[in-house]
């Protein structure tokens, strides 16, 4: 995973609520078996036509958010399935940050563990961003994990939270994975006390 | 946390699940069950092959395919290249990480939620965890059951845990006895309706009151199954007799003096008198009506005998922008009766709807009664042994008499990965969970309901009220 530090980049405005992970990338582009190359399935039905053509009102059709990097939405980010094909269509795109009110327990989770970081800003906040991100080319947004602050083209800082653990994760492009074998001799612990205090938890097999 | 300090059904489960806390509160959660599908699991089994990883509990895993799998004529193989190669890859990963597999042909296959309980593989108190959001679904027997993404999946097949920080408590509470026509997935489309589609977002639902406990497990599971609509990952229901009676026998459930070990520690499970809740809604059954949704989230929903609702008394410009579209890609005008839409499909399954006791409703209200003219209506039980006693009661007979097309299991309209889909404008009565834009087709129009109101508007040719239907 790619660490996250510091990025700056042009923002796309998409001022929609509850952008759920089917628009994100419908399910007919779930039949694949690699994580890569869905970024052209981004947002498909928001930006092509029937006809596979694309639709110029839409903001990622658009210069310069064709290259944007970060997005910026309403509330309830993400909502629906548990499909990681979500953020993997958005990383494949190049949006490495979406800030938005809130987003989907799921959603949330999963843009972590591909060194996607959600920003959770207030809703009046993410107006002034999306208008900032308006004003075109120059409308370039900062965001600086270490230090916790979207920077607006004007220079004004603003604050976010992140739990330190999955910020220390990101940092450093962390795997779950390895963290977690770490605790090797906790989880043989567990599993003795389990068999020994839960002998009726049935095992599988076909 | 102390010993005496009153606990939810939640707090107990993950309590008994916690491997070990880190500085910050993350947990590492010991995970009881893993299920794994087609669709979300060929990344995580190449990430453990590229990093040279094993599965640290096969024991306690299972896979299935469901998603993408065809609703006729499987014997015959997968038509579909993208879908056939998303098969065979979980048909050779299971091999070479020794999964215990059901396959495609065996009359155990079916929905991943639905066989779960089915053959006690879901059990009362234990943690599960499936790629897929409506792993909310085994909650009803009183698990902590939510989906997770593909790099969790593989996380849990290399450490049978997960990092998660603890949710908050949300408790639901419906009382009263439910109104004549009425099933569980109205009371649930009806608390979607009033919390929203985000109003469960950090915490675990536990549903409660006398309207949840008098139902029976399917209901309680076609509840807990969309928990996840109105943004809880998770909805549990404290395990009682309807639940042991439900789990006693299955294949893969405790035996003997196992079972008797099992029931003493299920019964300890349930929430204490005093337990805190970070969150309460109550809703009253006698409100709840036959529900239709209208729009393209879940908690666009309205009554049967309602109308389609406009953009007066919505001042938010993002939320006018939302509601117009919806009315847009739906094809509707403020003001229509909703017993006015005409319907083009009708789909009857999922893992929402798709067990014994949906298809029962569906033909008690499809018999002596023909499938309107024009209508296609689909029928897909949630698994073989569904299927299979349909068909041994009657049930598969009266539906095909109807005019309903009689199909093998697997997830199918309820997302359209198989061939199932509905064409651009056609509007469809469907038994599933989600109403998105181009979830069921690309174009297509889903309404959300029950499986009683679904064969209603198969047998009248638009949605009707099925307590007028008899």
């Amino acid at each position: 995973m790619e660490k996250f530090t510091v990025l700056t980049g042009a923002a796309a405005p998409l001022p929609l609520a509850n952008v759920d992970t089917d628009k994100i990338i419908p399910a007919r582009f779930l039949k694949t078996i690699k994580r890569s190359g869905l970024g052209v399935h981004l947002f498909d039905a928001l930006r092509y036509d029937k006809d596979g053509k694309e639709r110029p009102d839409f903001v990622l059709n658009q210069e310069p958010y064709r290259k944007a990097e970060i997005l910026i939405a309403h509330e309830n980010f993400g909502c629906g399935s548990s499909r990681e094909h979500a953020p993997w269509a958005l990383l494949d795109f190049g949006i490495k940050c979406v800030i938005a009110p809130d987003f989907a327990d799921i959603f949330h989770n999963n843009c972590f563990k591909n060194g996607i970081l959600p920003v959770r800003l207030p809703r009046a906040v993410c107006d002034q961003l999306i208008d900032d991100s308006k004003l075109g080319g120059n409308a370039r947004v900062t965001v600086d994990l270490e230090r916790q602050v979207v920077i607006r083209p004007n220079g004004e800082e603003i604050r976010f939270e992140i739990d330190p653990f999955r910020k220390h994760l990101l940092l450093n492009g962390l795997d779950d994975i390895g963290q977690t074998m770490q605790h090797a001799g906790a989880l043989d612990g567990y599993e003795a006390k389990r068999q020994a205090e839960q002998p009726w938890q049935p095992t599988l097999s076909v | 946390m102390s010993a005496s300090k009153p606990r939810t059904l939640f707090d107990k489960v993950w309590d008994a699940h916690v491997v070990e806390r880190l500085e910050d509160g993350t947990c590492i959660l010991f995970i009881d069950r893993h299920l794994v599908h087609e669709v979300t699991s060929p990344q995580a089994f190449e990430g453990l092959r590229m990093a040279g990883r094993k599965l640290r509990r096969p024991d306690l895993t299972i896979a299935v395919a469901d998603h993408n799998i065809p609703t006729l004529g499987r014997a015959q193989g997968i038509k579909e290249e993208d879908s056939r190669i998303q098969v065979e890859t979980l048909e050779k990963n299971v091999v070479e990480f020794d999964v215990p597999y059901i396959p495609i042909l065996d009359d155990r296959q079916g929905i991943v939620h639905i066989i779960g309980p089915e053959l006690g593989i879901s059990l009362p108190g234990q943690t599960l965890v499936c790629g897929d959001s409506h792993t909310s679904t085994h909650g009803a027997l009183g698990a902590l059951a939510f989906g997770i993404g593909t790099s969790e999946v593989e996380h849990v097949m290399a450490t049978q845990t997960l990092l998660q920080s603890p949710m908050k408590n949300m408790r639901v509470d419906v009382s009263g006895g439910l109104p004549f026509g009425t099933s569980a997935k109205d009371v649930v489309l009806a608390i979607i309706g009033k919390i929203g589609t985000a109003g469960g977002n950090g915490h675990v639902i536990e549903f409660t009151g006398d309207t949840i406990r008098g139902l029976d497990m399917a209901g309680r599971m076609t509840v807990s199954n969309m928990t996840i609509e109105a943004g809880a990952r998770a909805g549990m229901i404290a395990p009682d007799q309807t639940t042991f009676d439900y789990v006693q026998g299955r294949d893969y459930a405790p035996k003997g003096a196992a079972w008797d070990q099992a029931l003493a520690y299920w019964k300890s499970l349930p929430t204490d008198a005093g337990a805190v809740y970070d969150k309460s809604v109550f809703l009253t059954a006698a409100d709840i009506a036959p529900m239709v949704t209208w729009g393209t989230n879940p908690e666009a929903v309205v009554p049967v005998t309602g109308v389609v609702p406009g953009l007066d008394g919505v001042t938010d410009e993002g939320a006018r922008t939302q509601r117009a579209r919806m009315l847009e890609y739906m094809g509707l005008t403020p003001g229509q009766k909703m017993t006015d839409l005409k319907v083009d499909v009708v789909f009857i399954g999922s893992c929402t709807n798709g067990r014994i006791e949906d298809l029962r409703a569906a033909a008690a209200v499809a018999k002596g009664r023909k499938v309107a003219s024009g209508v296609r209506a689909l029928v897909v039980p949630g698994s073989g042994l569904v299927k299979k006693q349909a068909e041994q009661e009657g049930i598969a007979q009266i539906l095909i008499d109807s005019g309903f097309e009689w199909r093998e299991p697997c997830c199918s309209m309820c997302l359209g990965m198989n061939p199932d889909k509905i064409s651009a404008g056609q509007r469809c009565a469907s038994t599933s969970n989600r109403n998105f834009e181009g979830r069921q087709g690309i174009g297509g129009r889903t309404h959300l309901v029950s499986p009683s109101m679904a064969a209603a508007a198969a047998v009248t040719g638009h949605f009707a009220d099925v307590r007028e239907l008899g």
